[in-house]
Order: structure tokens, then C-alpha cells, then sequence
């Protein structure tokens, strides 16, 4: 249980003490949580906007209607506020089907060593130099992604090989240092070196992976939307701005906020992202912290 | 030591080959995905001319055979040997939209601009991004570097085909500061290649927008980088000697810190290369810049099959050698590597 607990301090409390200590860090942190506050509990609070006023297209933000109307009249607000559970929640699985797969070959690779390392390296390596966008939108011709599990799976099945470089050179660093060889000496087996000793240290960089994975993923899961790749329906950012595309909305002045919600919303939580990590990265890496 | 056992054992030969094997495996797992999957291209292009032209099964079959330089009736090992056989001779098959058409002459009229387009983005983005990098990293905690470091960090995170909408919008559309309709395409019709200032300046006028896309949304990523990786090289035992012997604070910059922190950002160039020329899917379709990427997309929408294989392979294989010679630029910029032997 002191255990869990240790470790509960030292991947979540103790990174949230040091973030704020970082202005950047901070603000990213809190605007990620603004964003998946409103995503999941938001739609609860704000009905979503679904008749059409056709004598209302195109409103610039009033009181109203705080970021304006869309092509058919609807408030773009409730649409954002709608559209964000799709889009993240396809992007933590795509972050949670590329981490684990990168945790487990590069853990393997960077421990086991030898012609095993070989092999999955070489895997790595190749996987890695074939460009992942025109990969997915060549999968995305033959399977239909209609279904958000299956999108997260594909987008995670290709987007691995970087992360898995990363952290076998990890897992190879620490291999030297010396509390895992002390664990070796008192032969206490590869799976406790592995569950309490290597992935407690790593979790910091694995936290920020899965962060850059899911930007990541959101970077492929709208771009394959705005391809038209993707048969999803229903309320989401990546579809608003297919639609506000298809309709041509960019080329009517008074379909600005339309158009840009979603985008803002896309960016918003990519910089939040990025910040949020590039801070954790700055307290994780100590040459880093010294210079600032 | 003799130069067969030098030239198996160079860091460009085992590079080499290393491209090489990766360009098979692609084209292999191509071959797969067209042949083999549940509703692979053949079987469709098969069903589509018996349903639509009222074919038989064999006539269908043999139209099909035809168009991807196959022999369906073959096994498939032989039939994945004739393809591969095809393809080192430049034989892609031919496209189903524009009956016909080898689909080996319709990359060469897309790839130049793929390659034109991201090649000098790259350059641009690369130079200024290390150049501005070094700056703020000697001014670090200066206000030009927050500056900096902060519009660094919202142009990383904005994925380049939002940023190409969001260019389009602010300055095509709300200022109306750029003629956004007649920027389309590669080159305006009638306007004859050439080296001819008209040429070159149409040349530059359609592709100013992808390059400005590609550029602004790379560059803070370099920044980023060599600001961190120069604050690190400024730290190591050499610069402090170079700076006791009384060298010039400009050679410091240039020769013994500049040089060094460039290394650590080669490994990134490769994954920014393939970055690019994916991106470019995207990009090019935000612009309608006819090049590589647009005829990925447009390909797949028309369910031009043997032209998206042939486009994927291209932009593949264009990464793959951009790669490479990213790699070989590296190991002579850095003489570890080559005398290392590991990589």
C-alpha cells in the first residue's frame, strides 16, 4: 500500500507541485483541463443546438450566440462543446494503443538486447521511414473507419515506432545505472525489475509521450476527416470543419468564427498539450532546468 | 585492408543497403494490401466491370489483368516476382480514371512539384530555424526569446493543414490581400515551361502558399531544438577551453558551438523529411497544388487504384532516398559516425 502510495506521489503529485512552478506549464495544464472539462461534462450542461434558422446563417459572435451561426443557422457554441468527446476520446485510445505497443518492444528491445533488439529495431526503423499520413489514408480506402475504436486502433497500429526508439534508449540507460544492478544481484526477477524498478522511472517520460501521442493523433484523425476519408458522423471538430470546407464557408466574410471555432479549439488544445510537456520535460530533465 | 572488404564495411554502403531493403519491404507490403485484402482493388475493378459493362467473370478478370500488369491465373508468389519485375522497370500499370494512362507518366507530372515545394521549404525552414535558435539561446531569458520561444511553440502546434486554412482565410479571404483562386494549380495555363522569367515567377507564385505553410509551421520546431541543443553544447569542456585560449567570441559561436549543436538535429531532419512529404497530402489539398500528395487524395476518392499504389510507393520511396541522403550528409558532417561503425 506505502507502495502505491510512493508511486502515486511520484507520478502524479509531485509533477503537479513542480508544474506550478512554470508559468507556460501551468497555463497549459490548465487550459488541457479546461478542454476536457468541457468535452465530457460540458454537453450535460448545454444542450446542443439542432434546429435549423434559416433566416440566422452565417451570425458573427453576439450575446446570443457567443461564436456565431453556422451554414444552417445552428449556434457553432453548442457545437464545440459538443464536438470535443469524439475527437479526444479517439485520440487517448489512438495515445493508449501506440504507448503500450512502444512500451512493451521497447522495454523488450532495450533489455533483452542481442538479436531480438536486432530484429525489433530493424522492424522499427522501417515502419517508422514509410510517411504514417498517407499510410492511414491508403488503409483508411480499404477499411471503413466508421467506428471510433477501430480509427483509434489504426491510428495507433502506425504512429508506434518513434516512441518505441525513445524508449528503448531509456530502457537502455537505466539497464547501466545502479539500483537495477543491484536488483539483478539480488535476483529479484525480470518482471519486479521491470514493474517496480524501470517503469516507475520511465513513467514521467512515458506520461509526456502519451501527451505528443495524442496530438499526434488528432493531427492524423482530423486530417483523414478533412480528406473525407472517414464515413464518421455526429457532433465533432474535425467533421465542423470538413463541413464549414465542403460548403465552402471560408469564402463568406461573415463566416469567420464559424469556420475558425473548431480550428482554435483543434489548436488550443495542441498548444496546451505541447506546453504542458515541454514544461514537465524541462523539470524531468535536469541539464534542461539548470540553464533556464 | 582491401577496398571490397572497405567498401562492405563504409557507413554508405550499409546504409545503402538498409534503404534498399526498406523500399522491398514497402513495395511487398503494397503488393499485399492490393492483392490480398477483403475488397482489395482487383476484386472491385472486377466486380464494377461485370456489373457495369455486363462483362463475364474471365473477360472482367482479363481487363483487370491488364490494367495492373498482372497474371491473375498465375500463383501468387509468380504474380508477386512478375509485379516486382514490373515495377523495376518502371511499370506501374494504368490508370482506371484517365483510361489509359500509364500511371509511371502521371507521377512524373506530379512528383517534381511535391519535391520542389517540401526541397525548398526544408532548406528555408532549416536555416532560419537554426539560425534564430543560436540567436535566442545566447539571449536566453532575454525578452526576444520568450518571444520567440513562445510564437515557436503555437506554430508547432498547429497541424500545417489548419495553418494553411487559417492562411487562406486571414489573408485571401478577410484581407483579400492574395488572389486566392487564381494561386491554384502548379503553373497558370498557357504559360509555356521554360527559363523564362514568366515561367519562374509563376513557378513561385503558385507554390508560395504550400511553402509558406510548410515553412511557418516547421520553423518553430527548429527553433525549439537548436535552442536547446546550443544551451547544451555550451555547457561541454571544449567551449569552456575554447574560451580560455582568448578565441574570438564569433568563432566560438560559429565553429565550435554552432557546429556541434547542428548534429543532435540531423536525426530529426530525416523524421521531418517523411513528415513533409506526408503532410503533403494534406497541404496540397488545402491549395489544390497539383503535385504527389493532391493526386494521393484525389486517387482515393476516385478509387483510382493502380494511381494510388503508385503515388504511396513514390512518396515512400522519395522519402526513403531523402532519408538516406539526409543520413550520408550527417556522417560527414559528423566523423563519429562513420568511424563508430555503430549507428
Amino acid at each position: 500500500m506505502k507502495k502505491f502510495k510512493n508511486f502515486l506521489w511520484a507520478v502524479f503529485v509531485q509533477p503537479l507541485i513542480l508544474i506550478a512552478q512554470n508559468k507556460i506549464g501551468l497555463a497549459g495544464f490548465i487550459v488541457l483541463l479546461v478542454i476536457i472539462f468541457m468535452s465530457f461534462v460540458g454537453p450535460y450542461i448545454i444542450p446542443l443546438d439542432t434546429k435549423v434558422k434559416l433566416d440566422k446563417i452565417y451570425q458573427p459572435p453576439s450575446w446570443e450566440h457567443i461564436l456565431g451561426t453556422d451554414s444552417e443557422g445552428k449556434d457553432v457554441f453548442s457545437q464545440i462543446v459538443h464536438g470535443g468527446k469524439a475527437v479526444l476520446t479517439v485520440a487517448f485510445l489512438a495515445a493508449l494503443f501506440s504507448t503500450m505497443i512502444a512500451v512493451t518492444l521497447g522495454i523488450t528491445s532495450g533489455f533483452v538486447g542481442g538479436r531480438t533488439d536486432n530484429i525489433i529495431m530493424f522492424i522499427t526503423e522501417v515502419v517508422l521511414t514509410i510517411p504514417q499520413f498517407p499510410l492511414l489514408a491508403v488503409l483508411a480506402a480499404f477499411i471503413r473507419l466508421s467506428n471510433p475504436t477501430l480509427l483509434a486502433f489504426i491510428l495507433g497500429a502506425v504512429s508506434w515506432p518513434a516512441l518505441t526508439r525513445a524508449i528503448r534508449s531509456q530502457a537502455l540507460s537505466l539497464r547501466e545505472r545502479d539500483f537495477i544492478e543491484a536488483a539483478k544481484i539480488l535476483d529479484l526477477g525480470a518482471l519486479h525489475i521491470i514493474f517496480s524498478e524501470i517503469l516507475p522511472n520511465m513513467m514521467s517520460y512515458i506520461t509526456i509521450s502519451f501527451v505528443m501521442a495524442m496530438t499526434g493523433a488528432i493531427y492524423s484523425q482530423v486530417g483523414l476527416i478533412l480528406l473525407g476519408l472517414v464515413p464518421l458522423s455526429g457532433q465533432n471538430w474535425g467533421i465542423m470543419i470538413q463541413l464549414a470546407w465542403t460548403r465552402g464557408a471560408i469564402f463568406f466574410k461573415d463566416s469567420l468564427s464559424y469556420i475558425l471555432s473548431p480550428i482554435l479549439a483543434i489548436v488550443l488544445f495542441q498548444w496546451s498539450a505541447v506546453s504542458f510537456t515541454r514544461s514537465l520535460e524541462g523539470i524531468f530533465n535536469p541539464r534542461l532546468r539548470v540553464r533556464r | 585492408m582491401n577496398w571490397t572488404v572497405k567498401l562492405f564495411k563504409s557507413y554508405i554502403f550499409r546504409r545503402a543497403i538498409r534503404a534498399f531493403i526498406t523500399v522491398l519491404i514497402v513495395v511487398t507490403i503494397t503488393f499485399f494490401i492490393v492483392r490480398l485484402m477483403p475488397g482489395n482493388p482487383i476484386e472491385i475493378y472486377i466486380g464494377q466491370l461485370m456489373s457495369q459493362y455486363g462483362m463475364t467473370f474471365q473477360e472482367a478478370k482479363n481487363a483487370a489483368a491488364a490494367l495492373f500488369s498482372l497474371d491473375l491465373d498465375a500463383p501468387l508468389f509468380s504474380q508477386y516476382l512478375d509485379y516486382m519485375k514490373n515495377l523495376f522497370r518502371g511499370d506501374l500499370g494504368r490508370s482506371f480514371v484517365s483510361q489509359g494512362v500509364k500511371v509511371v507518366e502521371l507521377i512524373a507530372s506530379y512528383l517534381p512539384w511535391t519535391l520542389f515545394s517540401v526541397g525548398i521549404s526544408i532548406l528555408l525552414s532549416f536555416t532560419i530555424g537554426i539560425t534564430l535558435g543560436i540567436v535566442i539561446a545566447y539571449k536566453r531569458g532575454g525578452l526576444l526569446d520568450q518571444i520567440i520561444s513562445s510564437i515557436s511553440t503555437v506554430l508547432t502546434s498547429i497541424p500545417n493543414y489548419l495553418l494553411g486554412i487559417i492562411l487562406l482565410i486571414l489573408l485571401g479571404v478577410q484581407l483579400q490581400l492574395i488572389p486566392v483562386s487564381s494561386m491554384r494549380g502548379t503553373v497558370s495555363p498557357g504559360i509555356k515551361a521554360g527559363f523564362t522569367w514568366e515561367f519562374i515567377s509563376d513557378v513561385f507564385k503558385h507554390a508560395a502558399l504550400p511553402i509558406l505553410t510548410y515553412v511557418l509551421s516547421t520553423v518553430g520546431g527548429w527553433i525549439l531544438s537548436m535552442r536547446g541543443s546550443t544551451l547544451n553544447t555550451l555547457g561541454e569542456d571544449f567551449v569552456t577551453v575554447a574560451k580560455a585560449r582568448g578565441l574570438p567570441e564569433r568563432r566560438i559561436t560559429f565553429t565550435y558551438v554552432g557546429r556541434n549543436a547542428i548534429l543532435p538535429l540531423f536525426t530529426s531532419l530525416t523524421m521531418q523529411i517523411g513528415f513533409m512529404m506526408g503532410g503533403s497530402a494534406l497541404v496540397e489539398f488545402i491549395f489544390v497544388y497539383k503535385g504527389v500528395g493532391w493526386a494521393l487524395w484525389s486517387s482515393i476518392g476516385q478509387r483510382d487504384y493502380p494511381v494510388m499504389q503508385g503515388v504511396f510507393l513514390i512518396i515512400t520511396i522519395a522519402v526513403i532516398v531523402a532519408n538516406f541522403l539526409a543520413d550520408l550528409l550527417y556522417g560527414k558532417l559528423d566523423p563519429r559516425i562513420k568511424a563508430g561503425g555503430t549507428e
